[in-house]
This record gives structure tokens, sequence and C-alpha cells, in this order.
């Protein structure tokens, strides 16, 4: 029996400021002095956001559609939103530099090492310690995606990083992977996600999570792994059965042979693993961080690539089959229909995908131009109510519906419902990532756990409001029965979601059931 | 009344007072027979699994990863089970055991049409069962036509989504992880208030036997524990699943699946210790104790372990092996004619290989499985071509 711990007369009263600021936010939304969003608003922006909150509705009041969106795509800088800053800025994931986080890693390492093999109880803990270090980094970068997701302002940038991860998924228990997590998502995908199509495959080829993910920091000269070469166009960028052969994928892996990770070193003149003389001195060697491309390992050969010959002559020819590869009209076709089965349909019309691509095309893979036309076309208000929740899109709408705006302090319990829903972020062990289509998680067993995590949230018996010393000082049910409600999923709800809550003998039945009922999983 | 009716009937029946969701309701009679579908997702190495020890190409090839000749002094080389093929020692006291009752066939040279060694379309395009000409884009699996066909027989995916190829029956097939957490948490008042929010939608079923089956594992585990503890030690991962997963089979479903990640073994894969060597132990050790879990059953029990591609039959540069084509299948059961080496085969060597690169599929699967389930079940030519259509039966006289 989990019991409500009786909050201290100094919590007491921020607790009584609660109301205040529902009344505050609420004479707020009266002074944009607007009638409510009508039933087409509403739908859209579940489409454009992965949830509402009062912020963005008033947001969406001020500048209406086109306006709103143009903000969106615009893209710009994050800045963490100030009430969750300093949670999101205290996991040693997002404050420390990734040279740093894998000198780190290297001593933990070590220190199972360096521990005697004959001792084997030791050797166990050790190696214990070691999965401990790396789990606890692993869930600060999954808390640190999902606090983005909830709290982000720019919801469509939001949205279109987690399309962007999943889309060049990376799996953050294989090796050295989850040391780079949170660099992929803040430094590789997060300033590109609205940009150009070829700076973000650029920037996944270039980081080392991908690198290392698919083995291509071990892909040199004389001894090739197809295992990038492969992905980097089936799943990255032109879908299997594009065209390309065998023969292209061994060509490509030749291409990519001698870009890695920057070697690690020790000793004077190296700041943070990187000795920078080294790599000044020698031509053709290209560094980026911690991506290098070493002349060295790379097979100078000719080669002939999507019908093309590449000579040979260092990193140039990745630009060059990069180049080549995004060019492709399947390419264009290949993301464009990825990104409207995210967003509209699991089977997106076809004149949908064809405009979008025709974009894509003309404007050289601009991510932001692709959206407009999509965001703006007839055919997002057709498939309204008809695309269900994937399991983050559900978790963020509904903290977003529960607390609006409200920060919480412990993001624990998120992870560990996306846990029990199945799609962790960087956990997809595979490179295609989380599916994006309805039945992929509307089986029996996704929609027992939907109930269960719906209910958790719900009932405020779960640990959002633990305290760092893990004391947990709220148990309420949060109000989902608000103005946010009324004004947006209350006017659309059906008979038989309204004959349920209408029977909900409690608050925390009432938010169970209004999260579980498909009103609220369908957007 | 059907079970689908029922539950249909108790997502709609949110005014009945004490609603049962026992599934022991539905439970299938026993001594009927059951199928398990194991999928090892990433295309395992099957040459480190079934290895041609006869062949010295094989030994050329991997001149790092392979698995030693027979020696009976060293417990780290291959175990012989004919004068060609041996298995991975780290199966000595899992699987071999079951070969030595004549209880498991393996199939080499098995797998697909599908040459783009792409994990995803190849598992894609097993998973749909239908011929490579037929469709892309149709969510439609093989084991969903299987469950349609046999109207009767309860079918269950022991996995947190529905995969593919059990989309498509036409009824909610129903599916539970039972890796984690399977505890009901909700009363029978509120299951029914749940599942009547969806009763109008096409997700009415899923929703109500999602709860209800929740409900019935719950008890089950809870029943089986206090039962079963007798001091013995628990089995760790995939074999504490399949334990689980044999409780249900014995008891209420007929045709199941399970899949087993992280085969993809491009770096590093070793031989008798590694990456490969641990998940090999642990698939063994889990399909040992399914087999144990069952009792009598087992002998109404089939299994078949497939996975979508084999490896390239050279190690690569980095110890490891990439993507290739045939692979080796798997045919387990108390009454399985094993003990051998099944379907068609040729040498192994240089001469033989697919595009100087990997197996070749000389036992399609779609043709081996028509012939298997057709026995299975005594399925006719007409029902066998619903489940895999236009596939030629080959009957390899598994069972």
């Amino acid at each position: 029996m989990p019991t409500k711990s009786r909050p201290k007369p100094r919590l007491r009263s921020s607790m009584l400021l609660t109301p205040l600021l529902i009344i505050a936010l609420a004479s707020s939304v009266q002074a944009s002095g607007s009638a409510p969003l009508s039933a087409d608003d509403v739908a859209w922006l579940h489409r454009d956001t992965f949830g509402l909150d009062s912020a963005t509705i008033d947001r969406y009041r001020e500048l209406g559609r086109t306006r709103f969106l143009d903000e969106q795509l615009a893209g710009g800088d994050d800045p963490l939103p100030p009430d969750v800053a300093p949670l999101i800025n205290s996991y040693e994931v997002f404050n420390t530099a990734p040279a740093q986080l894998v000198a780190e890693y290297r001593d933990e390492q070590k220190k199972v090492k360096d521990v005697d093999a004959a001792d084997i109880s030791a050797k166990d803990m050790a190696k214990k310690d070691f999965q401990m270090y790396r789990r606890d980094l692993y869930k600060q970068s999954m808390e640190v995606e999902l606090l983005r997701a909830i709290y982000g302002g720019n919801q469509l940038k939001e949205q279109m990083v987690w399309f962007w991860l999943n889309h060049f998924s990376i799996y953050a228990p294989k090796g050295g992977v989850g040391l780079f997590t949170t660099d992929y998502e803040e430094n590789v995908i997060r300033p590109h996600a609205l940009g150009k199509f070829k700076d973000l495959v650029m920037a996944t080829l270039e980081s080392p999570a991908m690198q290392i993910y698919l083995d291509n920091s071990k892909n040199v000269r004389g001894k090739t792994n197809e295992n990038y070469a492969r992905e980097l166009m089936e799943l990255h960028t032109l879908g299997v059965n594009s065209g390309y052969t065998q023969q292209d994928v061994q060509q490509l892996s030749l291409i990519l042979t001698g870009s890695g990770i920057v070697p690690q070193r020790t000793g004077p003149g190296v700041i943070n693993g990187v000795d920078d003389t080294f790599f000044r001195q020698r031509p053709g060697v290209v560094h980026n961080g911690l991506f290098v491309f070493l002349p060295g390992k790379h097979d100078f050969s000719d080669k002939t690539f999507l019908g093309h010959t590449i000579k040979g002559n260092g990193f140039d020819e990745v630009e060059q089959a990069v180049d080549l590869i995004v060019q492709q009209p399947a390419c264009a076709k290949f993301i464009s229909r990825q990104l409207a089965q995210y967003f509209v349909a699991d089977d997106p019309p076809q004149p949908l995908v064809d405009a979008m691509a025709e974009t894509f095309q003309r404007t050289d893979g601009d991510i932001a131009a692709v959206l407009r036309t999509m965001f703006l076309s007839k055919y997002i208000t057709a498939s309204y109510g008809k695309k269900f929740k994937d399991p983050t899109q559900f978790l963020v709408s509904a903290m977003r519906l529960s607390y609006d705006g409200k920060p919480i302090t412990n993001a624990d319990p998120l992870v560990n419902w996306m846990n029990q829903m199945a799609e962790l972020p960087y956990g997809h062990i595979t490179p295609d990532g989380w599916p994006t289509d309805n039945a992929s998680w509307s089986s029996s067993g996704q929609m027992a756990k939907r109930f269960d995590v719906a209910r958790a949230i719900g009932s405020g018996h779960n640990r959002l409001f633990a305290r760092a010393d893990g004391q947990v000082t709220q148990a309420d049910p949060p109000m989902l029965n608000s103005t946010l409600f009324q004004q947006t999923l209350q006017p659309t709800l059906s008979a038989a979601t309204r004959d349920a809550l209408a029977k909900a003998s409690s608050a925390v039945e009432w938010n169970t059931f209004l999260l579980s009922s498909p009103d609220f999983n369908y957007r | 009344m059907k079970r689908r009716e029922f539950l249909l009937a108790a997502a709609g029946a949110a005014a009945l007072p004490a609603l049962s969701f026992s599934g022991r309701l539905f439970a299938a009679p026993p001594n009927s027979p059951r199928f398990l579908f194991v999928f090892l997702r990433g295309g395992y190495d099957c040459n480190n699994f079934l290895v041609p020890y006869s062949s010295d190409f094989y030994y050329e090839s991997r001149p790092t990863i392979a698995i030693a000749k027979p020696d009976n002094n060293n417990p780290n080389t291959t175990i012989p089970l004919d004068a060609n093929w041996g298995i991975n020692p780290v199966l000595r006291d899992s699987i071999y055991p079951l070969w030595q009752k004549k209880q498991v066939a393996f199939i080499p040279f098995a797998g697909t049409d599908d040459l783009s060694r792409s994990h995803f379309e190849t598992q894609d395009s097993i998973e749909r069962g239908e011929p490579l000409s037929q469709g892309s884009n149709f969510r439609s699996g093989f084991m969903a036509r299987l469950s349609s066909t046999l109207t009767s027989v309860p079918a269950i995916a022991f996995t947190n989504s529905l995969p593919l190829s059990f989309q498509g029956a036409g009824k909610d097939i129903p599916n539970i992880s039972l890796k984690g957490d399977t505890k009901a948490h909700f009363d029978e008042r509120q299951s029914s208030i749940l599942a009547g929010m969806y009763k109008n939608t096409s997700l009415a079923s899923a929703a109500a036997d999602g709860l209800s089956l929740r409900t019935t594992v719950s008890m089950d585990l809870q029943n089986e524990m206090v039962a079963a503890s007798r001091g013995a030690p628990n089995a760790s991962g995939f074999a504490q699943e399949t334990q689980r997963i044999a409780t249900l089979m014995r008891d209420q479903y007929r045709i199941g699946f399970v899949d087993v990640g992280g085969w993809d073994t491009h770096v590093n894969q070793g031989n008798v210790t590694g990456g490969l060597a641990n998940n090999l132990r642990n698939l063994g050790q889990g399909l040992a104790a399914y087999a144990a879990a069952l009792g009598n059953e087992w002998n109404n029990t089939t299994v078949v372990v497939v996975s979508e591609f084999g490896r390239t039959f050279r190690e690569n540069g980095d110890h490891g092996t990439d993507h290739g084509h045939g692979t080796v299948h798997w045919v387990l059961g108390g009454k399985v004619n094993g003990g051998r080496i099944a379907g068609e085969q040729v040498a192994v060597n240089q001469q033989n290989l697919l595009q100087n690169r990997d197996y070749k599929v000389l036992n399609n699967y779609r043709d081996v499985y028509s012939g298997l389930l057709g026995r299975i079940w005594g399925l006719n030519n007409s029902q066998l071509q619903t489940i895999f259509p236009q596939a030629k039966p080959r009957d390899l006289q598994l069972v």
C-alpha cells in the first residue's frame, strides 16, 4: 500500500499557490480575448504538438495557424524551459563534454580490469558497478529526451527530434553508444531537425554514436564492415528495394573506410583525449569533435557507386556519396513517406507524399519546407482522429494535459512507464527504430499496459514529485478536469467516453478513464 | 459462445455485475497439438551453431571464430552429431540431450527467396509468408492465416506488441510479454468500464482481451508460484520466460509466437565464449526449460526456431560476420522425428556458396512449414495455400 506522505508546512504553502496559478493562467487566456479554438484548430494542433497545453494555445491564438507554423519551422534555439532547466542541467550526461565522458568511461572500465580475476566476488562486484554506471548514464539520457519532449516550447520541433532520433536510431546498451546518446540528441539531431536533410545525414555520419552503433569505426581498408553502409541506404535515406545493389553496399562500405572515432590518447598536449597537433600535421585528416577521418585507414581505390564513378581521394568521397544519395528521387519519396506516416496516416495519401517529395527535391531537402507542405495540406485535415498515438505520444501528451507545464522534480517514473510500454528512447535494438503505425501499438498487450500507465499518471501515486532525497511530497491526483480539458477535448468526446467518465467514482478513476479513452489515444 | 463473442459481450456489459474474466473459460482441450514459433531476430550465425566440422573450408574461412573440431578431451570443442555436423558446446546441457532423445532436427540451407539481406525486409517477408512477388505492404501474417484457418485453436503472441506474423487475422490475437510485471491492476467494474469505451471501435477486442488476459495470467502465475516453488532454482532470462509461456501453452493456447533479439554479430562474435555463445546458451536453456515445463504435453508440441537469414560464411575483419542468406532452422518436440539433419543439402565448400558469400537456400521455409503444419493439423492443400500462398508443401516427415 502506498502511504500518502504528510506535506510539511513549507510545502503546504507552495501547494496553496497552485490554484492561484491556475486562476492566473485562466485569466491570461481570457485576457487574449478570443473565443475557444475551433474543433479544426484543436485537431490540427493535436498533430502539430505532442499534446496541447495552455501556453501553446495562447501562442496559437496570438499568431494564427500559418504564422504559428512559421515560427515553429524557423526552429532557432530551444532554450530549456526555465522551470525544468535546473533538473535537466543537473544530469551528468547533459552537462559533461563527450570526450570527458569517454575518459570517465575508460576509468570505470579500468576499475573492473584492475580487480584480480582470481577474486571472483570482487570481480563480479566491479562488473556490477560498471553495469550500474552505464545504466545510469542511459537512464539520464532518456530522461533528458522525455523532459524536452514534455516541456519543450516548440512542440513540432520536439516531435521532429524524436522522429529523427528514431529514424537514425541508435541503441544505447551497445558498447559505448550510451555515452553519446544525449550528445546525439543535443548536438547531432536537434540542430538539424528542421534544416537540410543532407546536413542531418552528415551529422549522424560524423557522430560517435552512429559510428560505434553500426560498426563503422571498425570499417577500415582491407577489413571492411558493411553494416553502416547498408543501413545508411536502406534505412536512413533510400529505402530497401529502391534500386541500389549489393555491389553498391560494398562500394559504399569502401568509401566509408577510415571514418571513425578519434583514437583515445593520453600524455602531454592531449586535451580531453584529443591530440590536436597530431591531426593538424597530417594531410587528408578530417577532424570534427570525436569524429575523425584517417587517410591511413581509407581504401583509396576508385569506386562505382549508384552508377557514378567516385575517384579515390579521401573524405571528399563521403561527401560525394552522400550528395548522390540524397539527390536520388527515391530519397525524397522515402523520407516524405516516413514523415507522412508518422504525422498523418499509416498509409498516407499518395498525392500528399508526392507533394512533399516535390518540395523535398525543389528545396534541396529542406525539412521545414517539406513539413510546411504537409501541415498546410488538406490531407492532414482529412485524417483527424484516425492516428493511434504511439507510447511516446501517449505519455508526453498525458503529461502535458495532466500538468500543463508544471515542472516535475523526478523523471524516473517517465522512464519506467516507457519501459512498460516498450518504446524506450535509444532502446530499439535494431537500427530500423520503433514502428509508427497504429497496429504496432494497439494490440491487447499494449492496451493493457497503456491503461496501467494512464492509472499511474492519473492517480498521482507516482514519484514525479519526489524530492532529491527520494521523499514523496505529493500524492494528490492531477486536475485533469481543467479549463484546458474543457476547451480542447471535452467538446468532441464520444458518448461512450462521456458515459465512462460519468461512472467514475473518484477523481483518480475519472483521470484514468480519460487518459485511457479512445478520444485521448487517437489524434 | 465463442471466445471473441464473449469478450465483445464483456466489453459491452458494463452494467452487468461480477463479470468473470477467468481465462479458464477458454481453455483448449488437452492432447491437442501445440505449435510455438521462435523467431531469432538479427540473422543468427548458424555456422557457429550447427558446425560443418568436416569442412576444411569452414576452418579456413574462420581463422579466429571457428568452433574447434570434436575432441573428447576438450569440452570446448564441437559436439559431433554425425560425420559432418556438430553443435556448439554451449548447448551441451540443453539441446544436446534433446538431440540424443531424437526430439530435435536441424534443417540447414533453410530460408527465403529474399536476397536483399536486409533484416527488416527479410523478417517481414518471413512473417508475411507470402511469395516475394506478392505485394509488400499488406499487413497479413502467416500465423494469422493459420489461426484463421484453425478457427477454434486459440493463439497468442508472447511479445510486447503484436508481431506482423499475427496481424490481419480478422480477429483479435492476444499478446502479452511475460518478461516483466504481469499483474492485473483493475477490478472487474473498472475493466468493463475501460473496455466499454472501446466497444464500438476497431480496438474493442484488443482492449477487452488485454484486460482479461492480464487477469488470467496474474492468477495463473500466482497459482504457479505457490504450486511450483519447491526450492528449485529460478531459471534466468529467457528460460524464466519460456516456463511462463509453457504454462499458458499447456492450459489455454495452442499456437504461440515469441521472438528473441540480439543476433546481429558484425563484430567480435566469439566462438564458445562471447556474445553469440551467450545468446545460444540462453536460447538452449530456454527451449529445454520449455520442454521440461510442458511435461507430458511436450509430446503434443512442435517448436520451430527460425531466423531471417544466415551470415557470411567467412568471418569479417572484425572477428564477426555480415549478413548472409541461407541459415539453419530447428524443429523440436516430444514426437518430432529428430536426431537428424533434415532437408536437402550440399557439401560445405567454396564452390557451393551463394555469390561466394553465404549458404544457398535449398529448403524454402514456406514449402517446409506448409508440409509441417499440414502434418500437425492434417490440413488439406487449399488450407495450406491460404496460409502460404503458392507454396509447394514439402513433407520432411518432421512429426
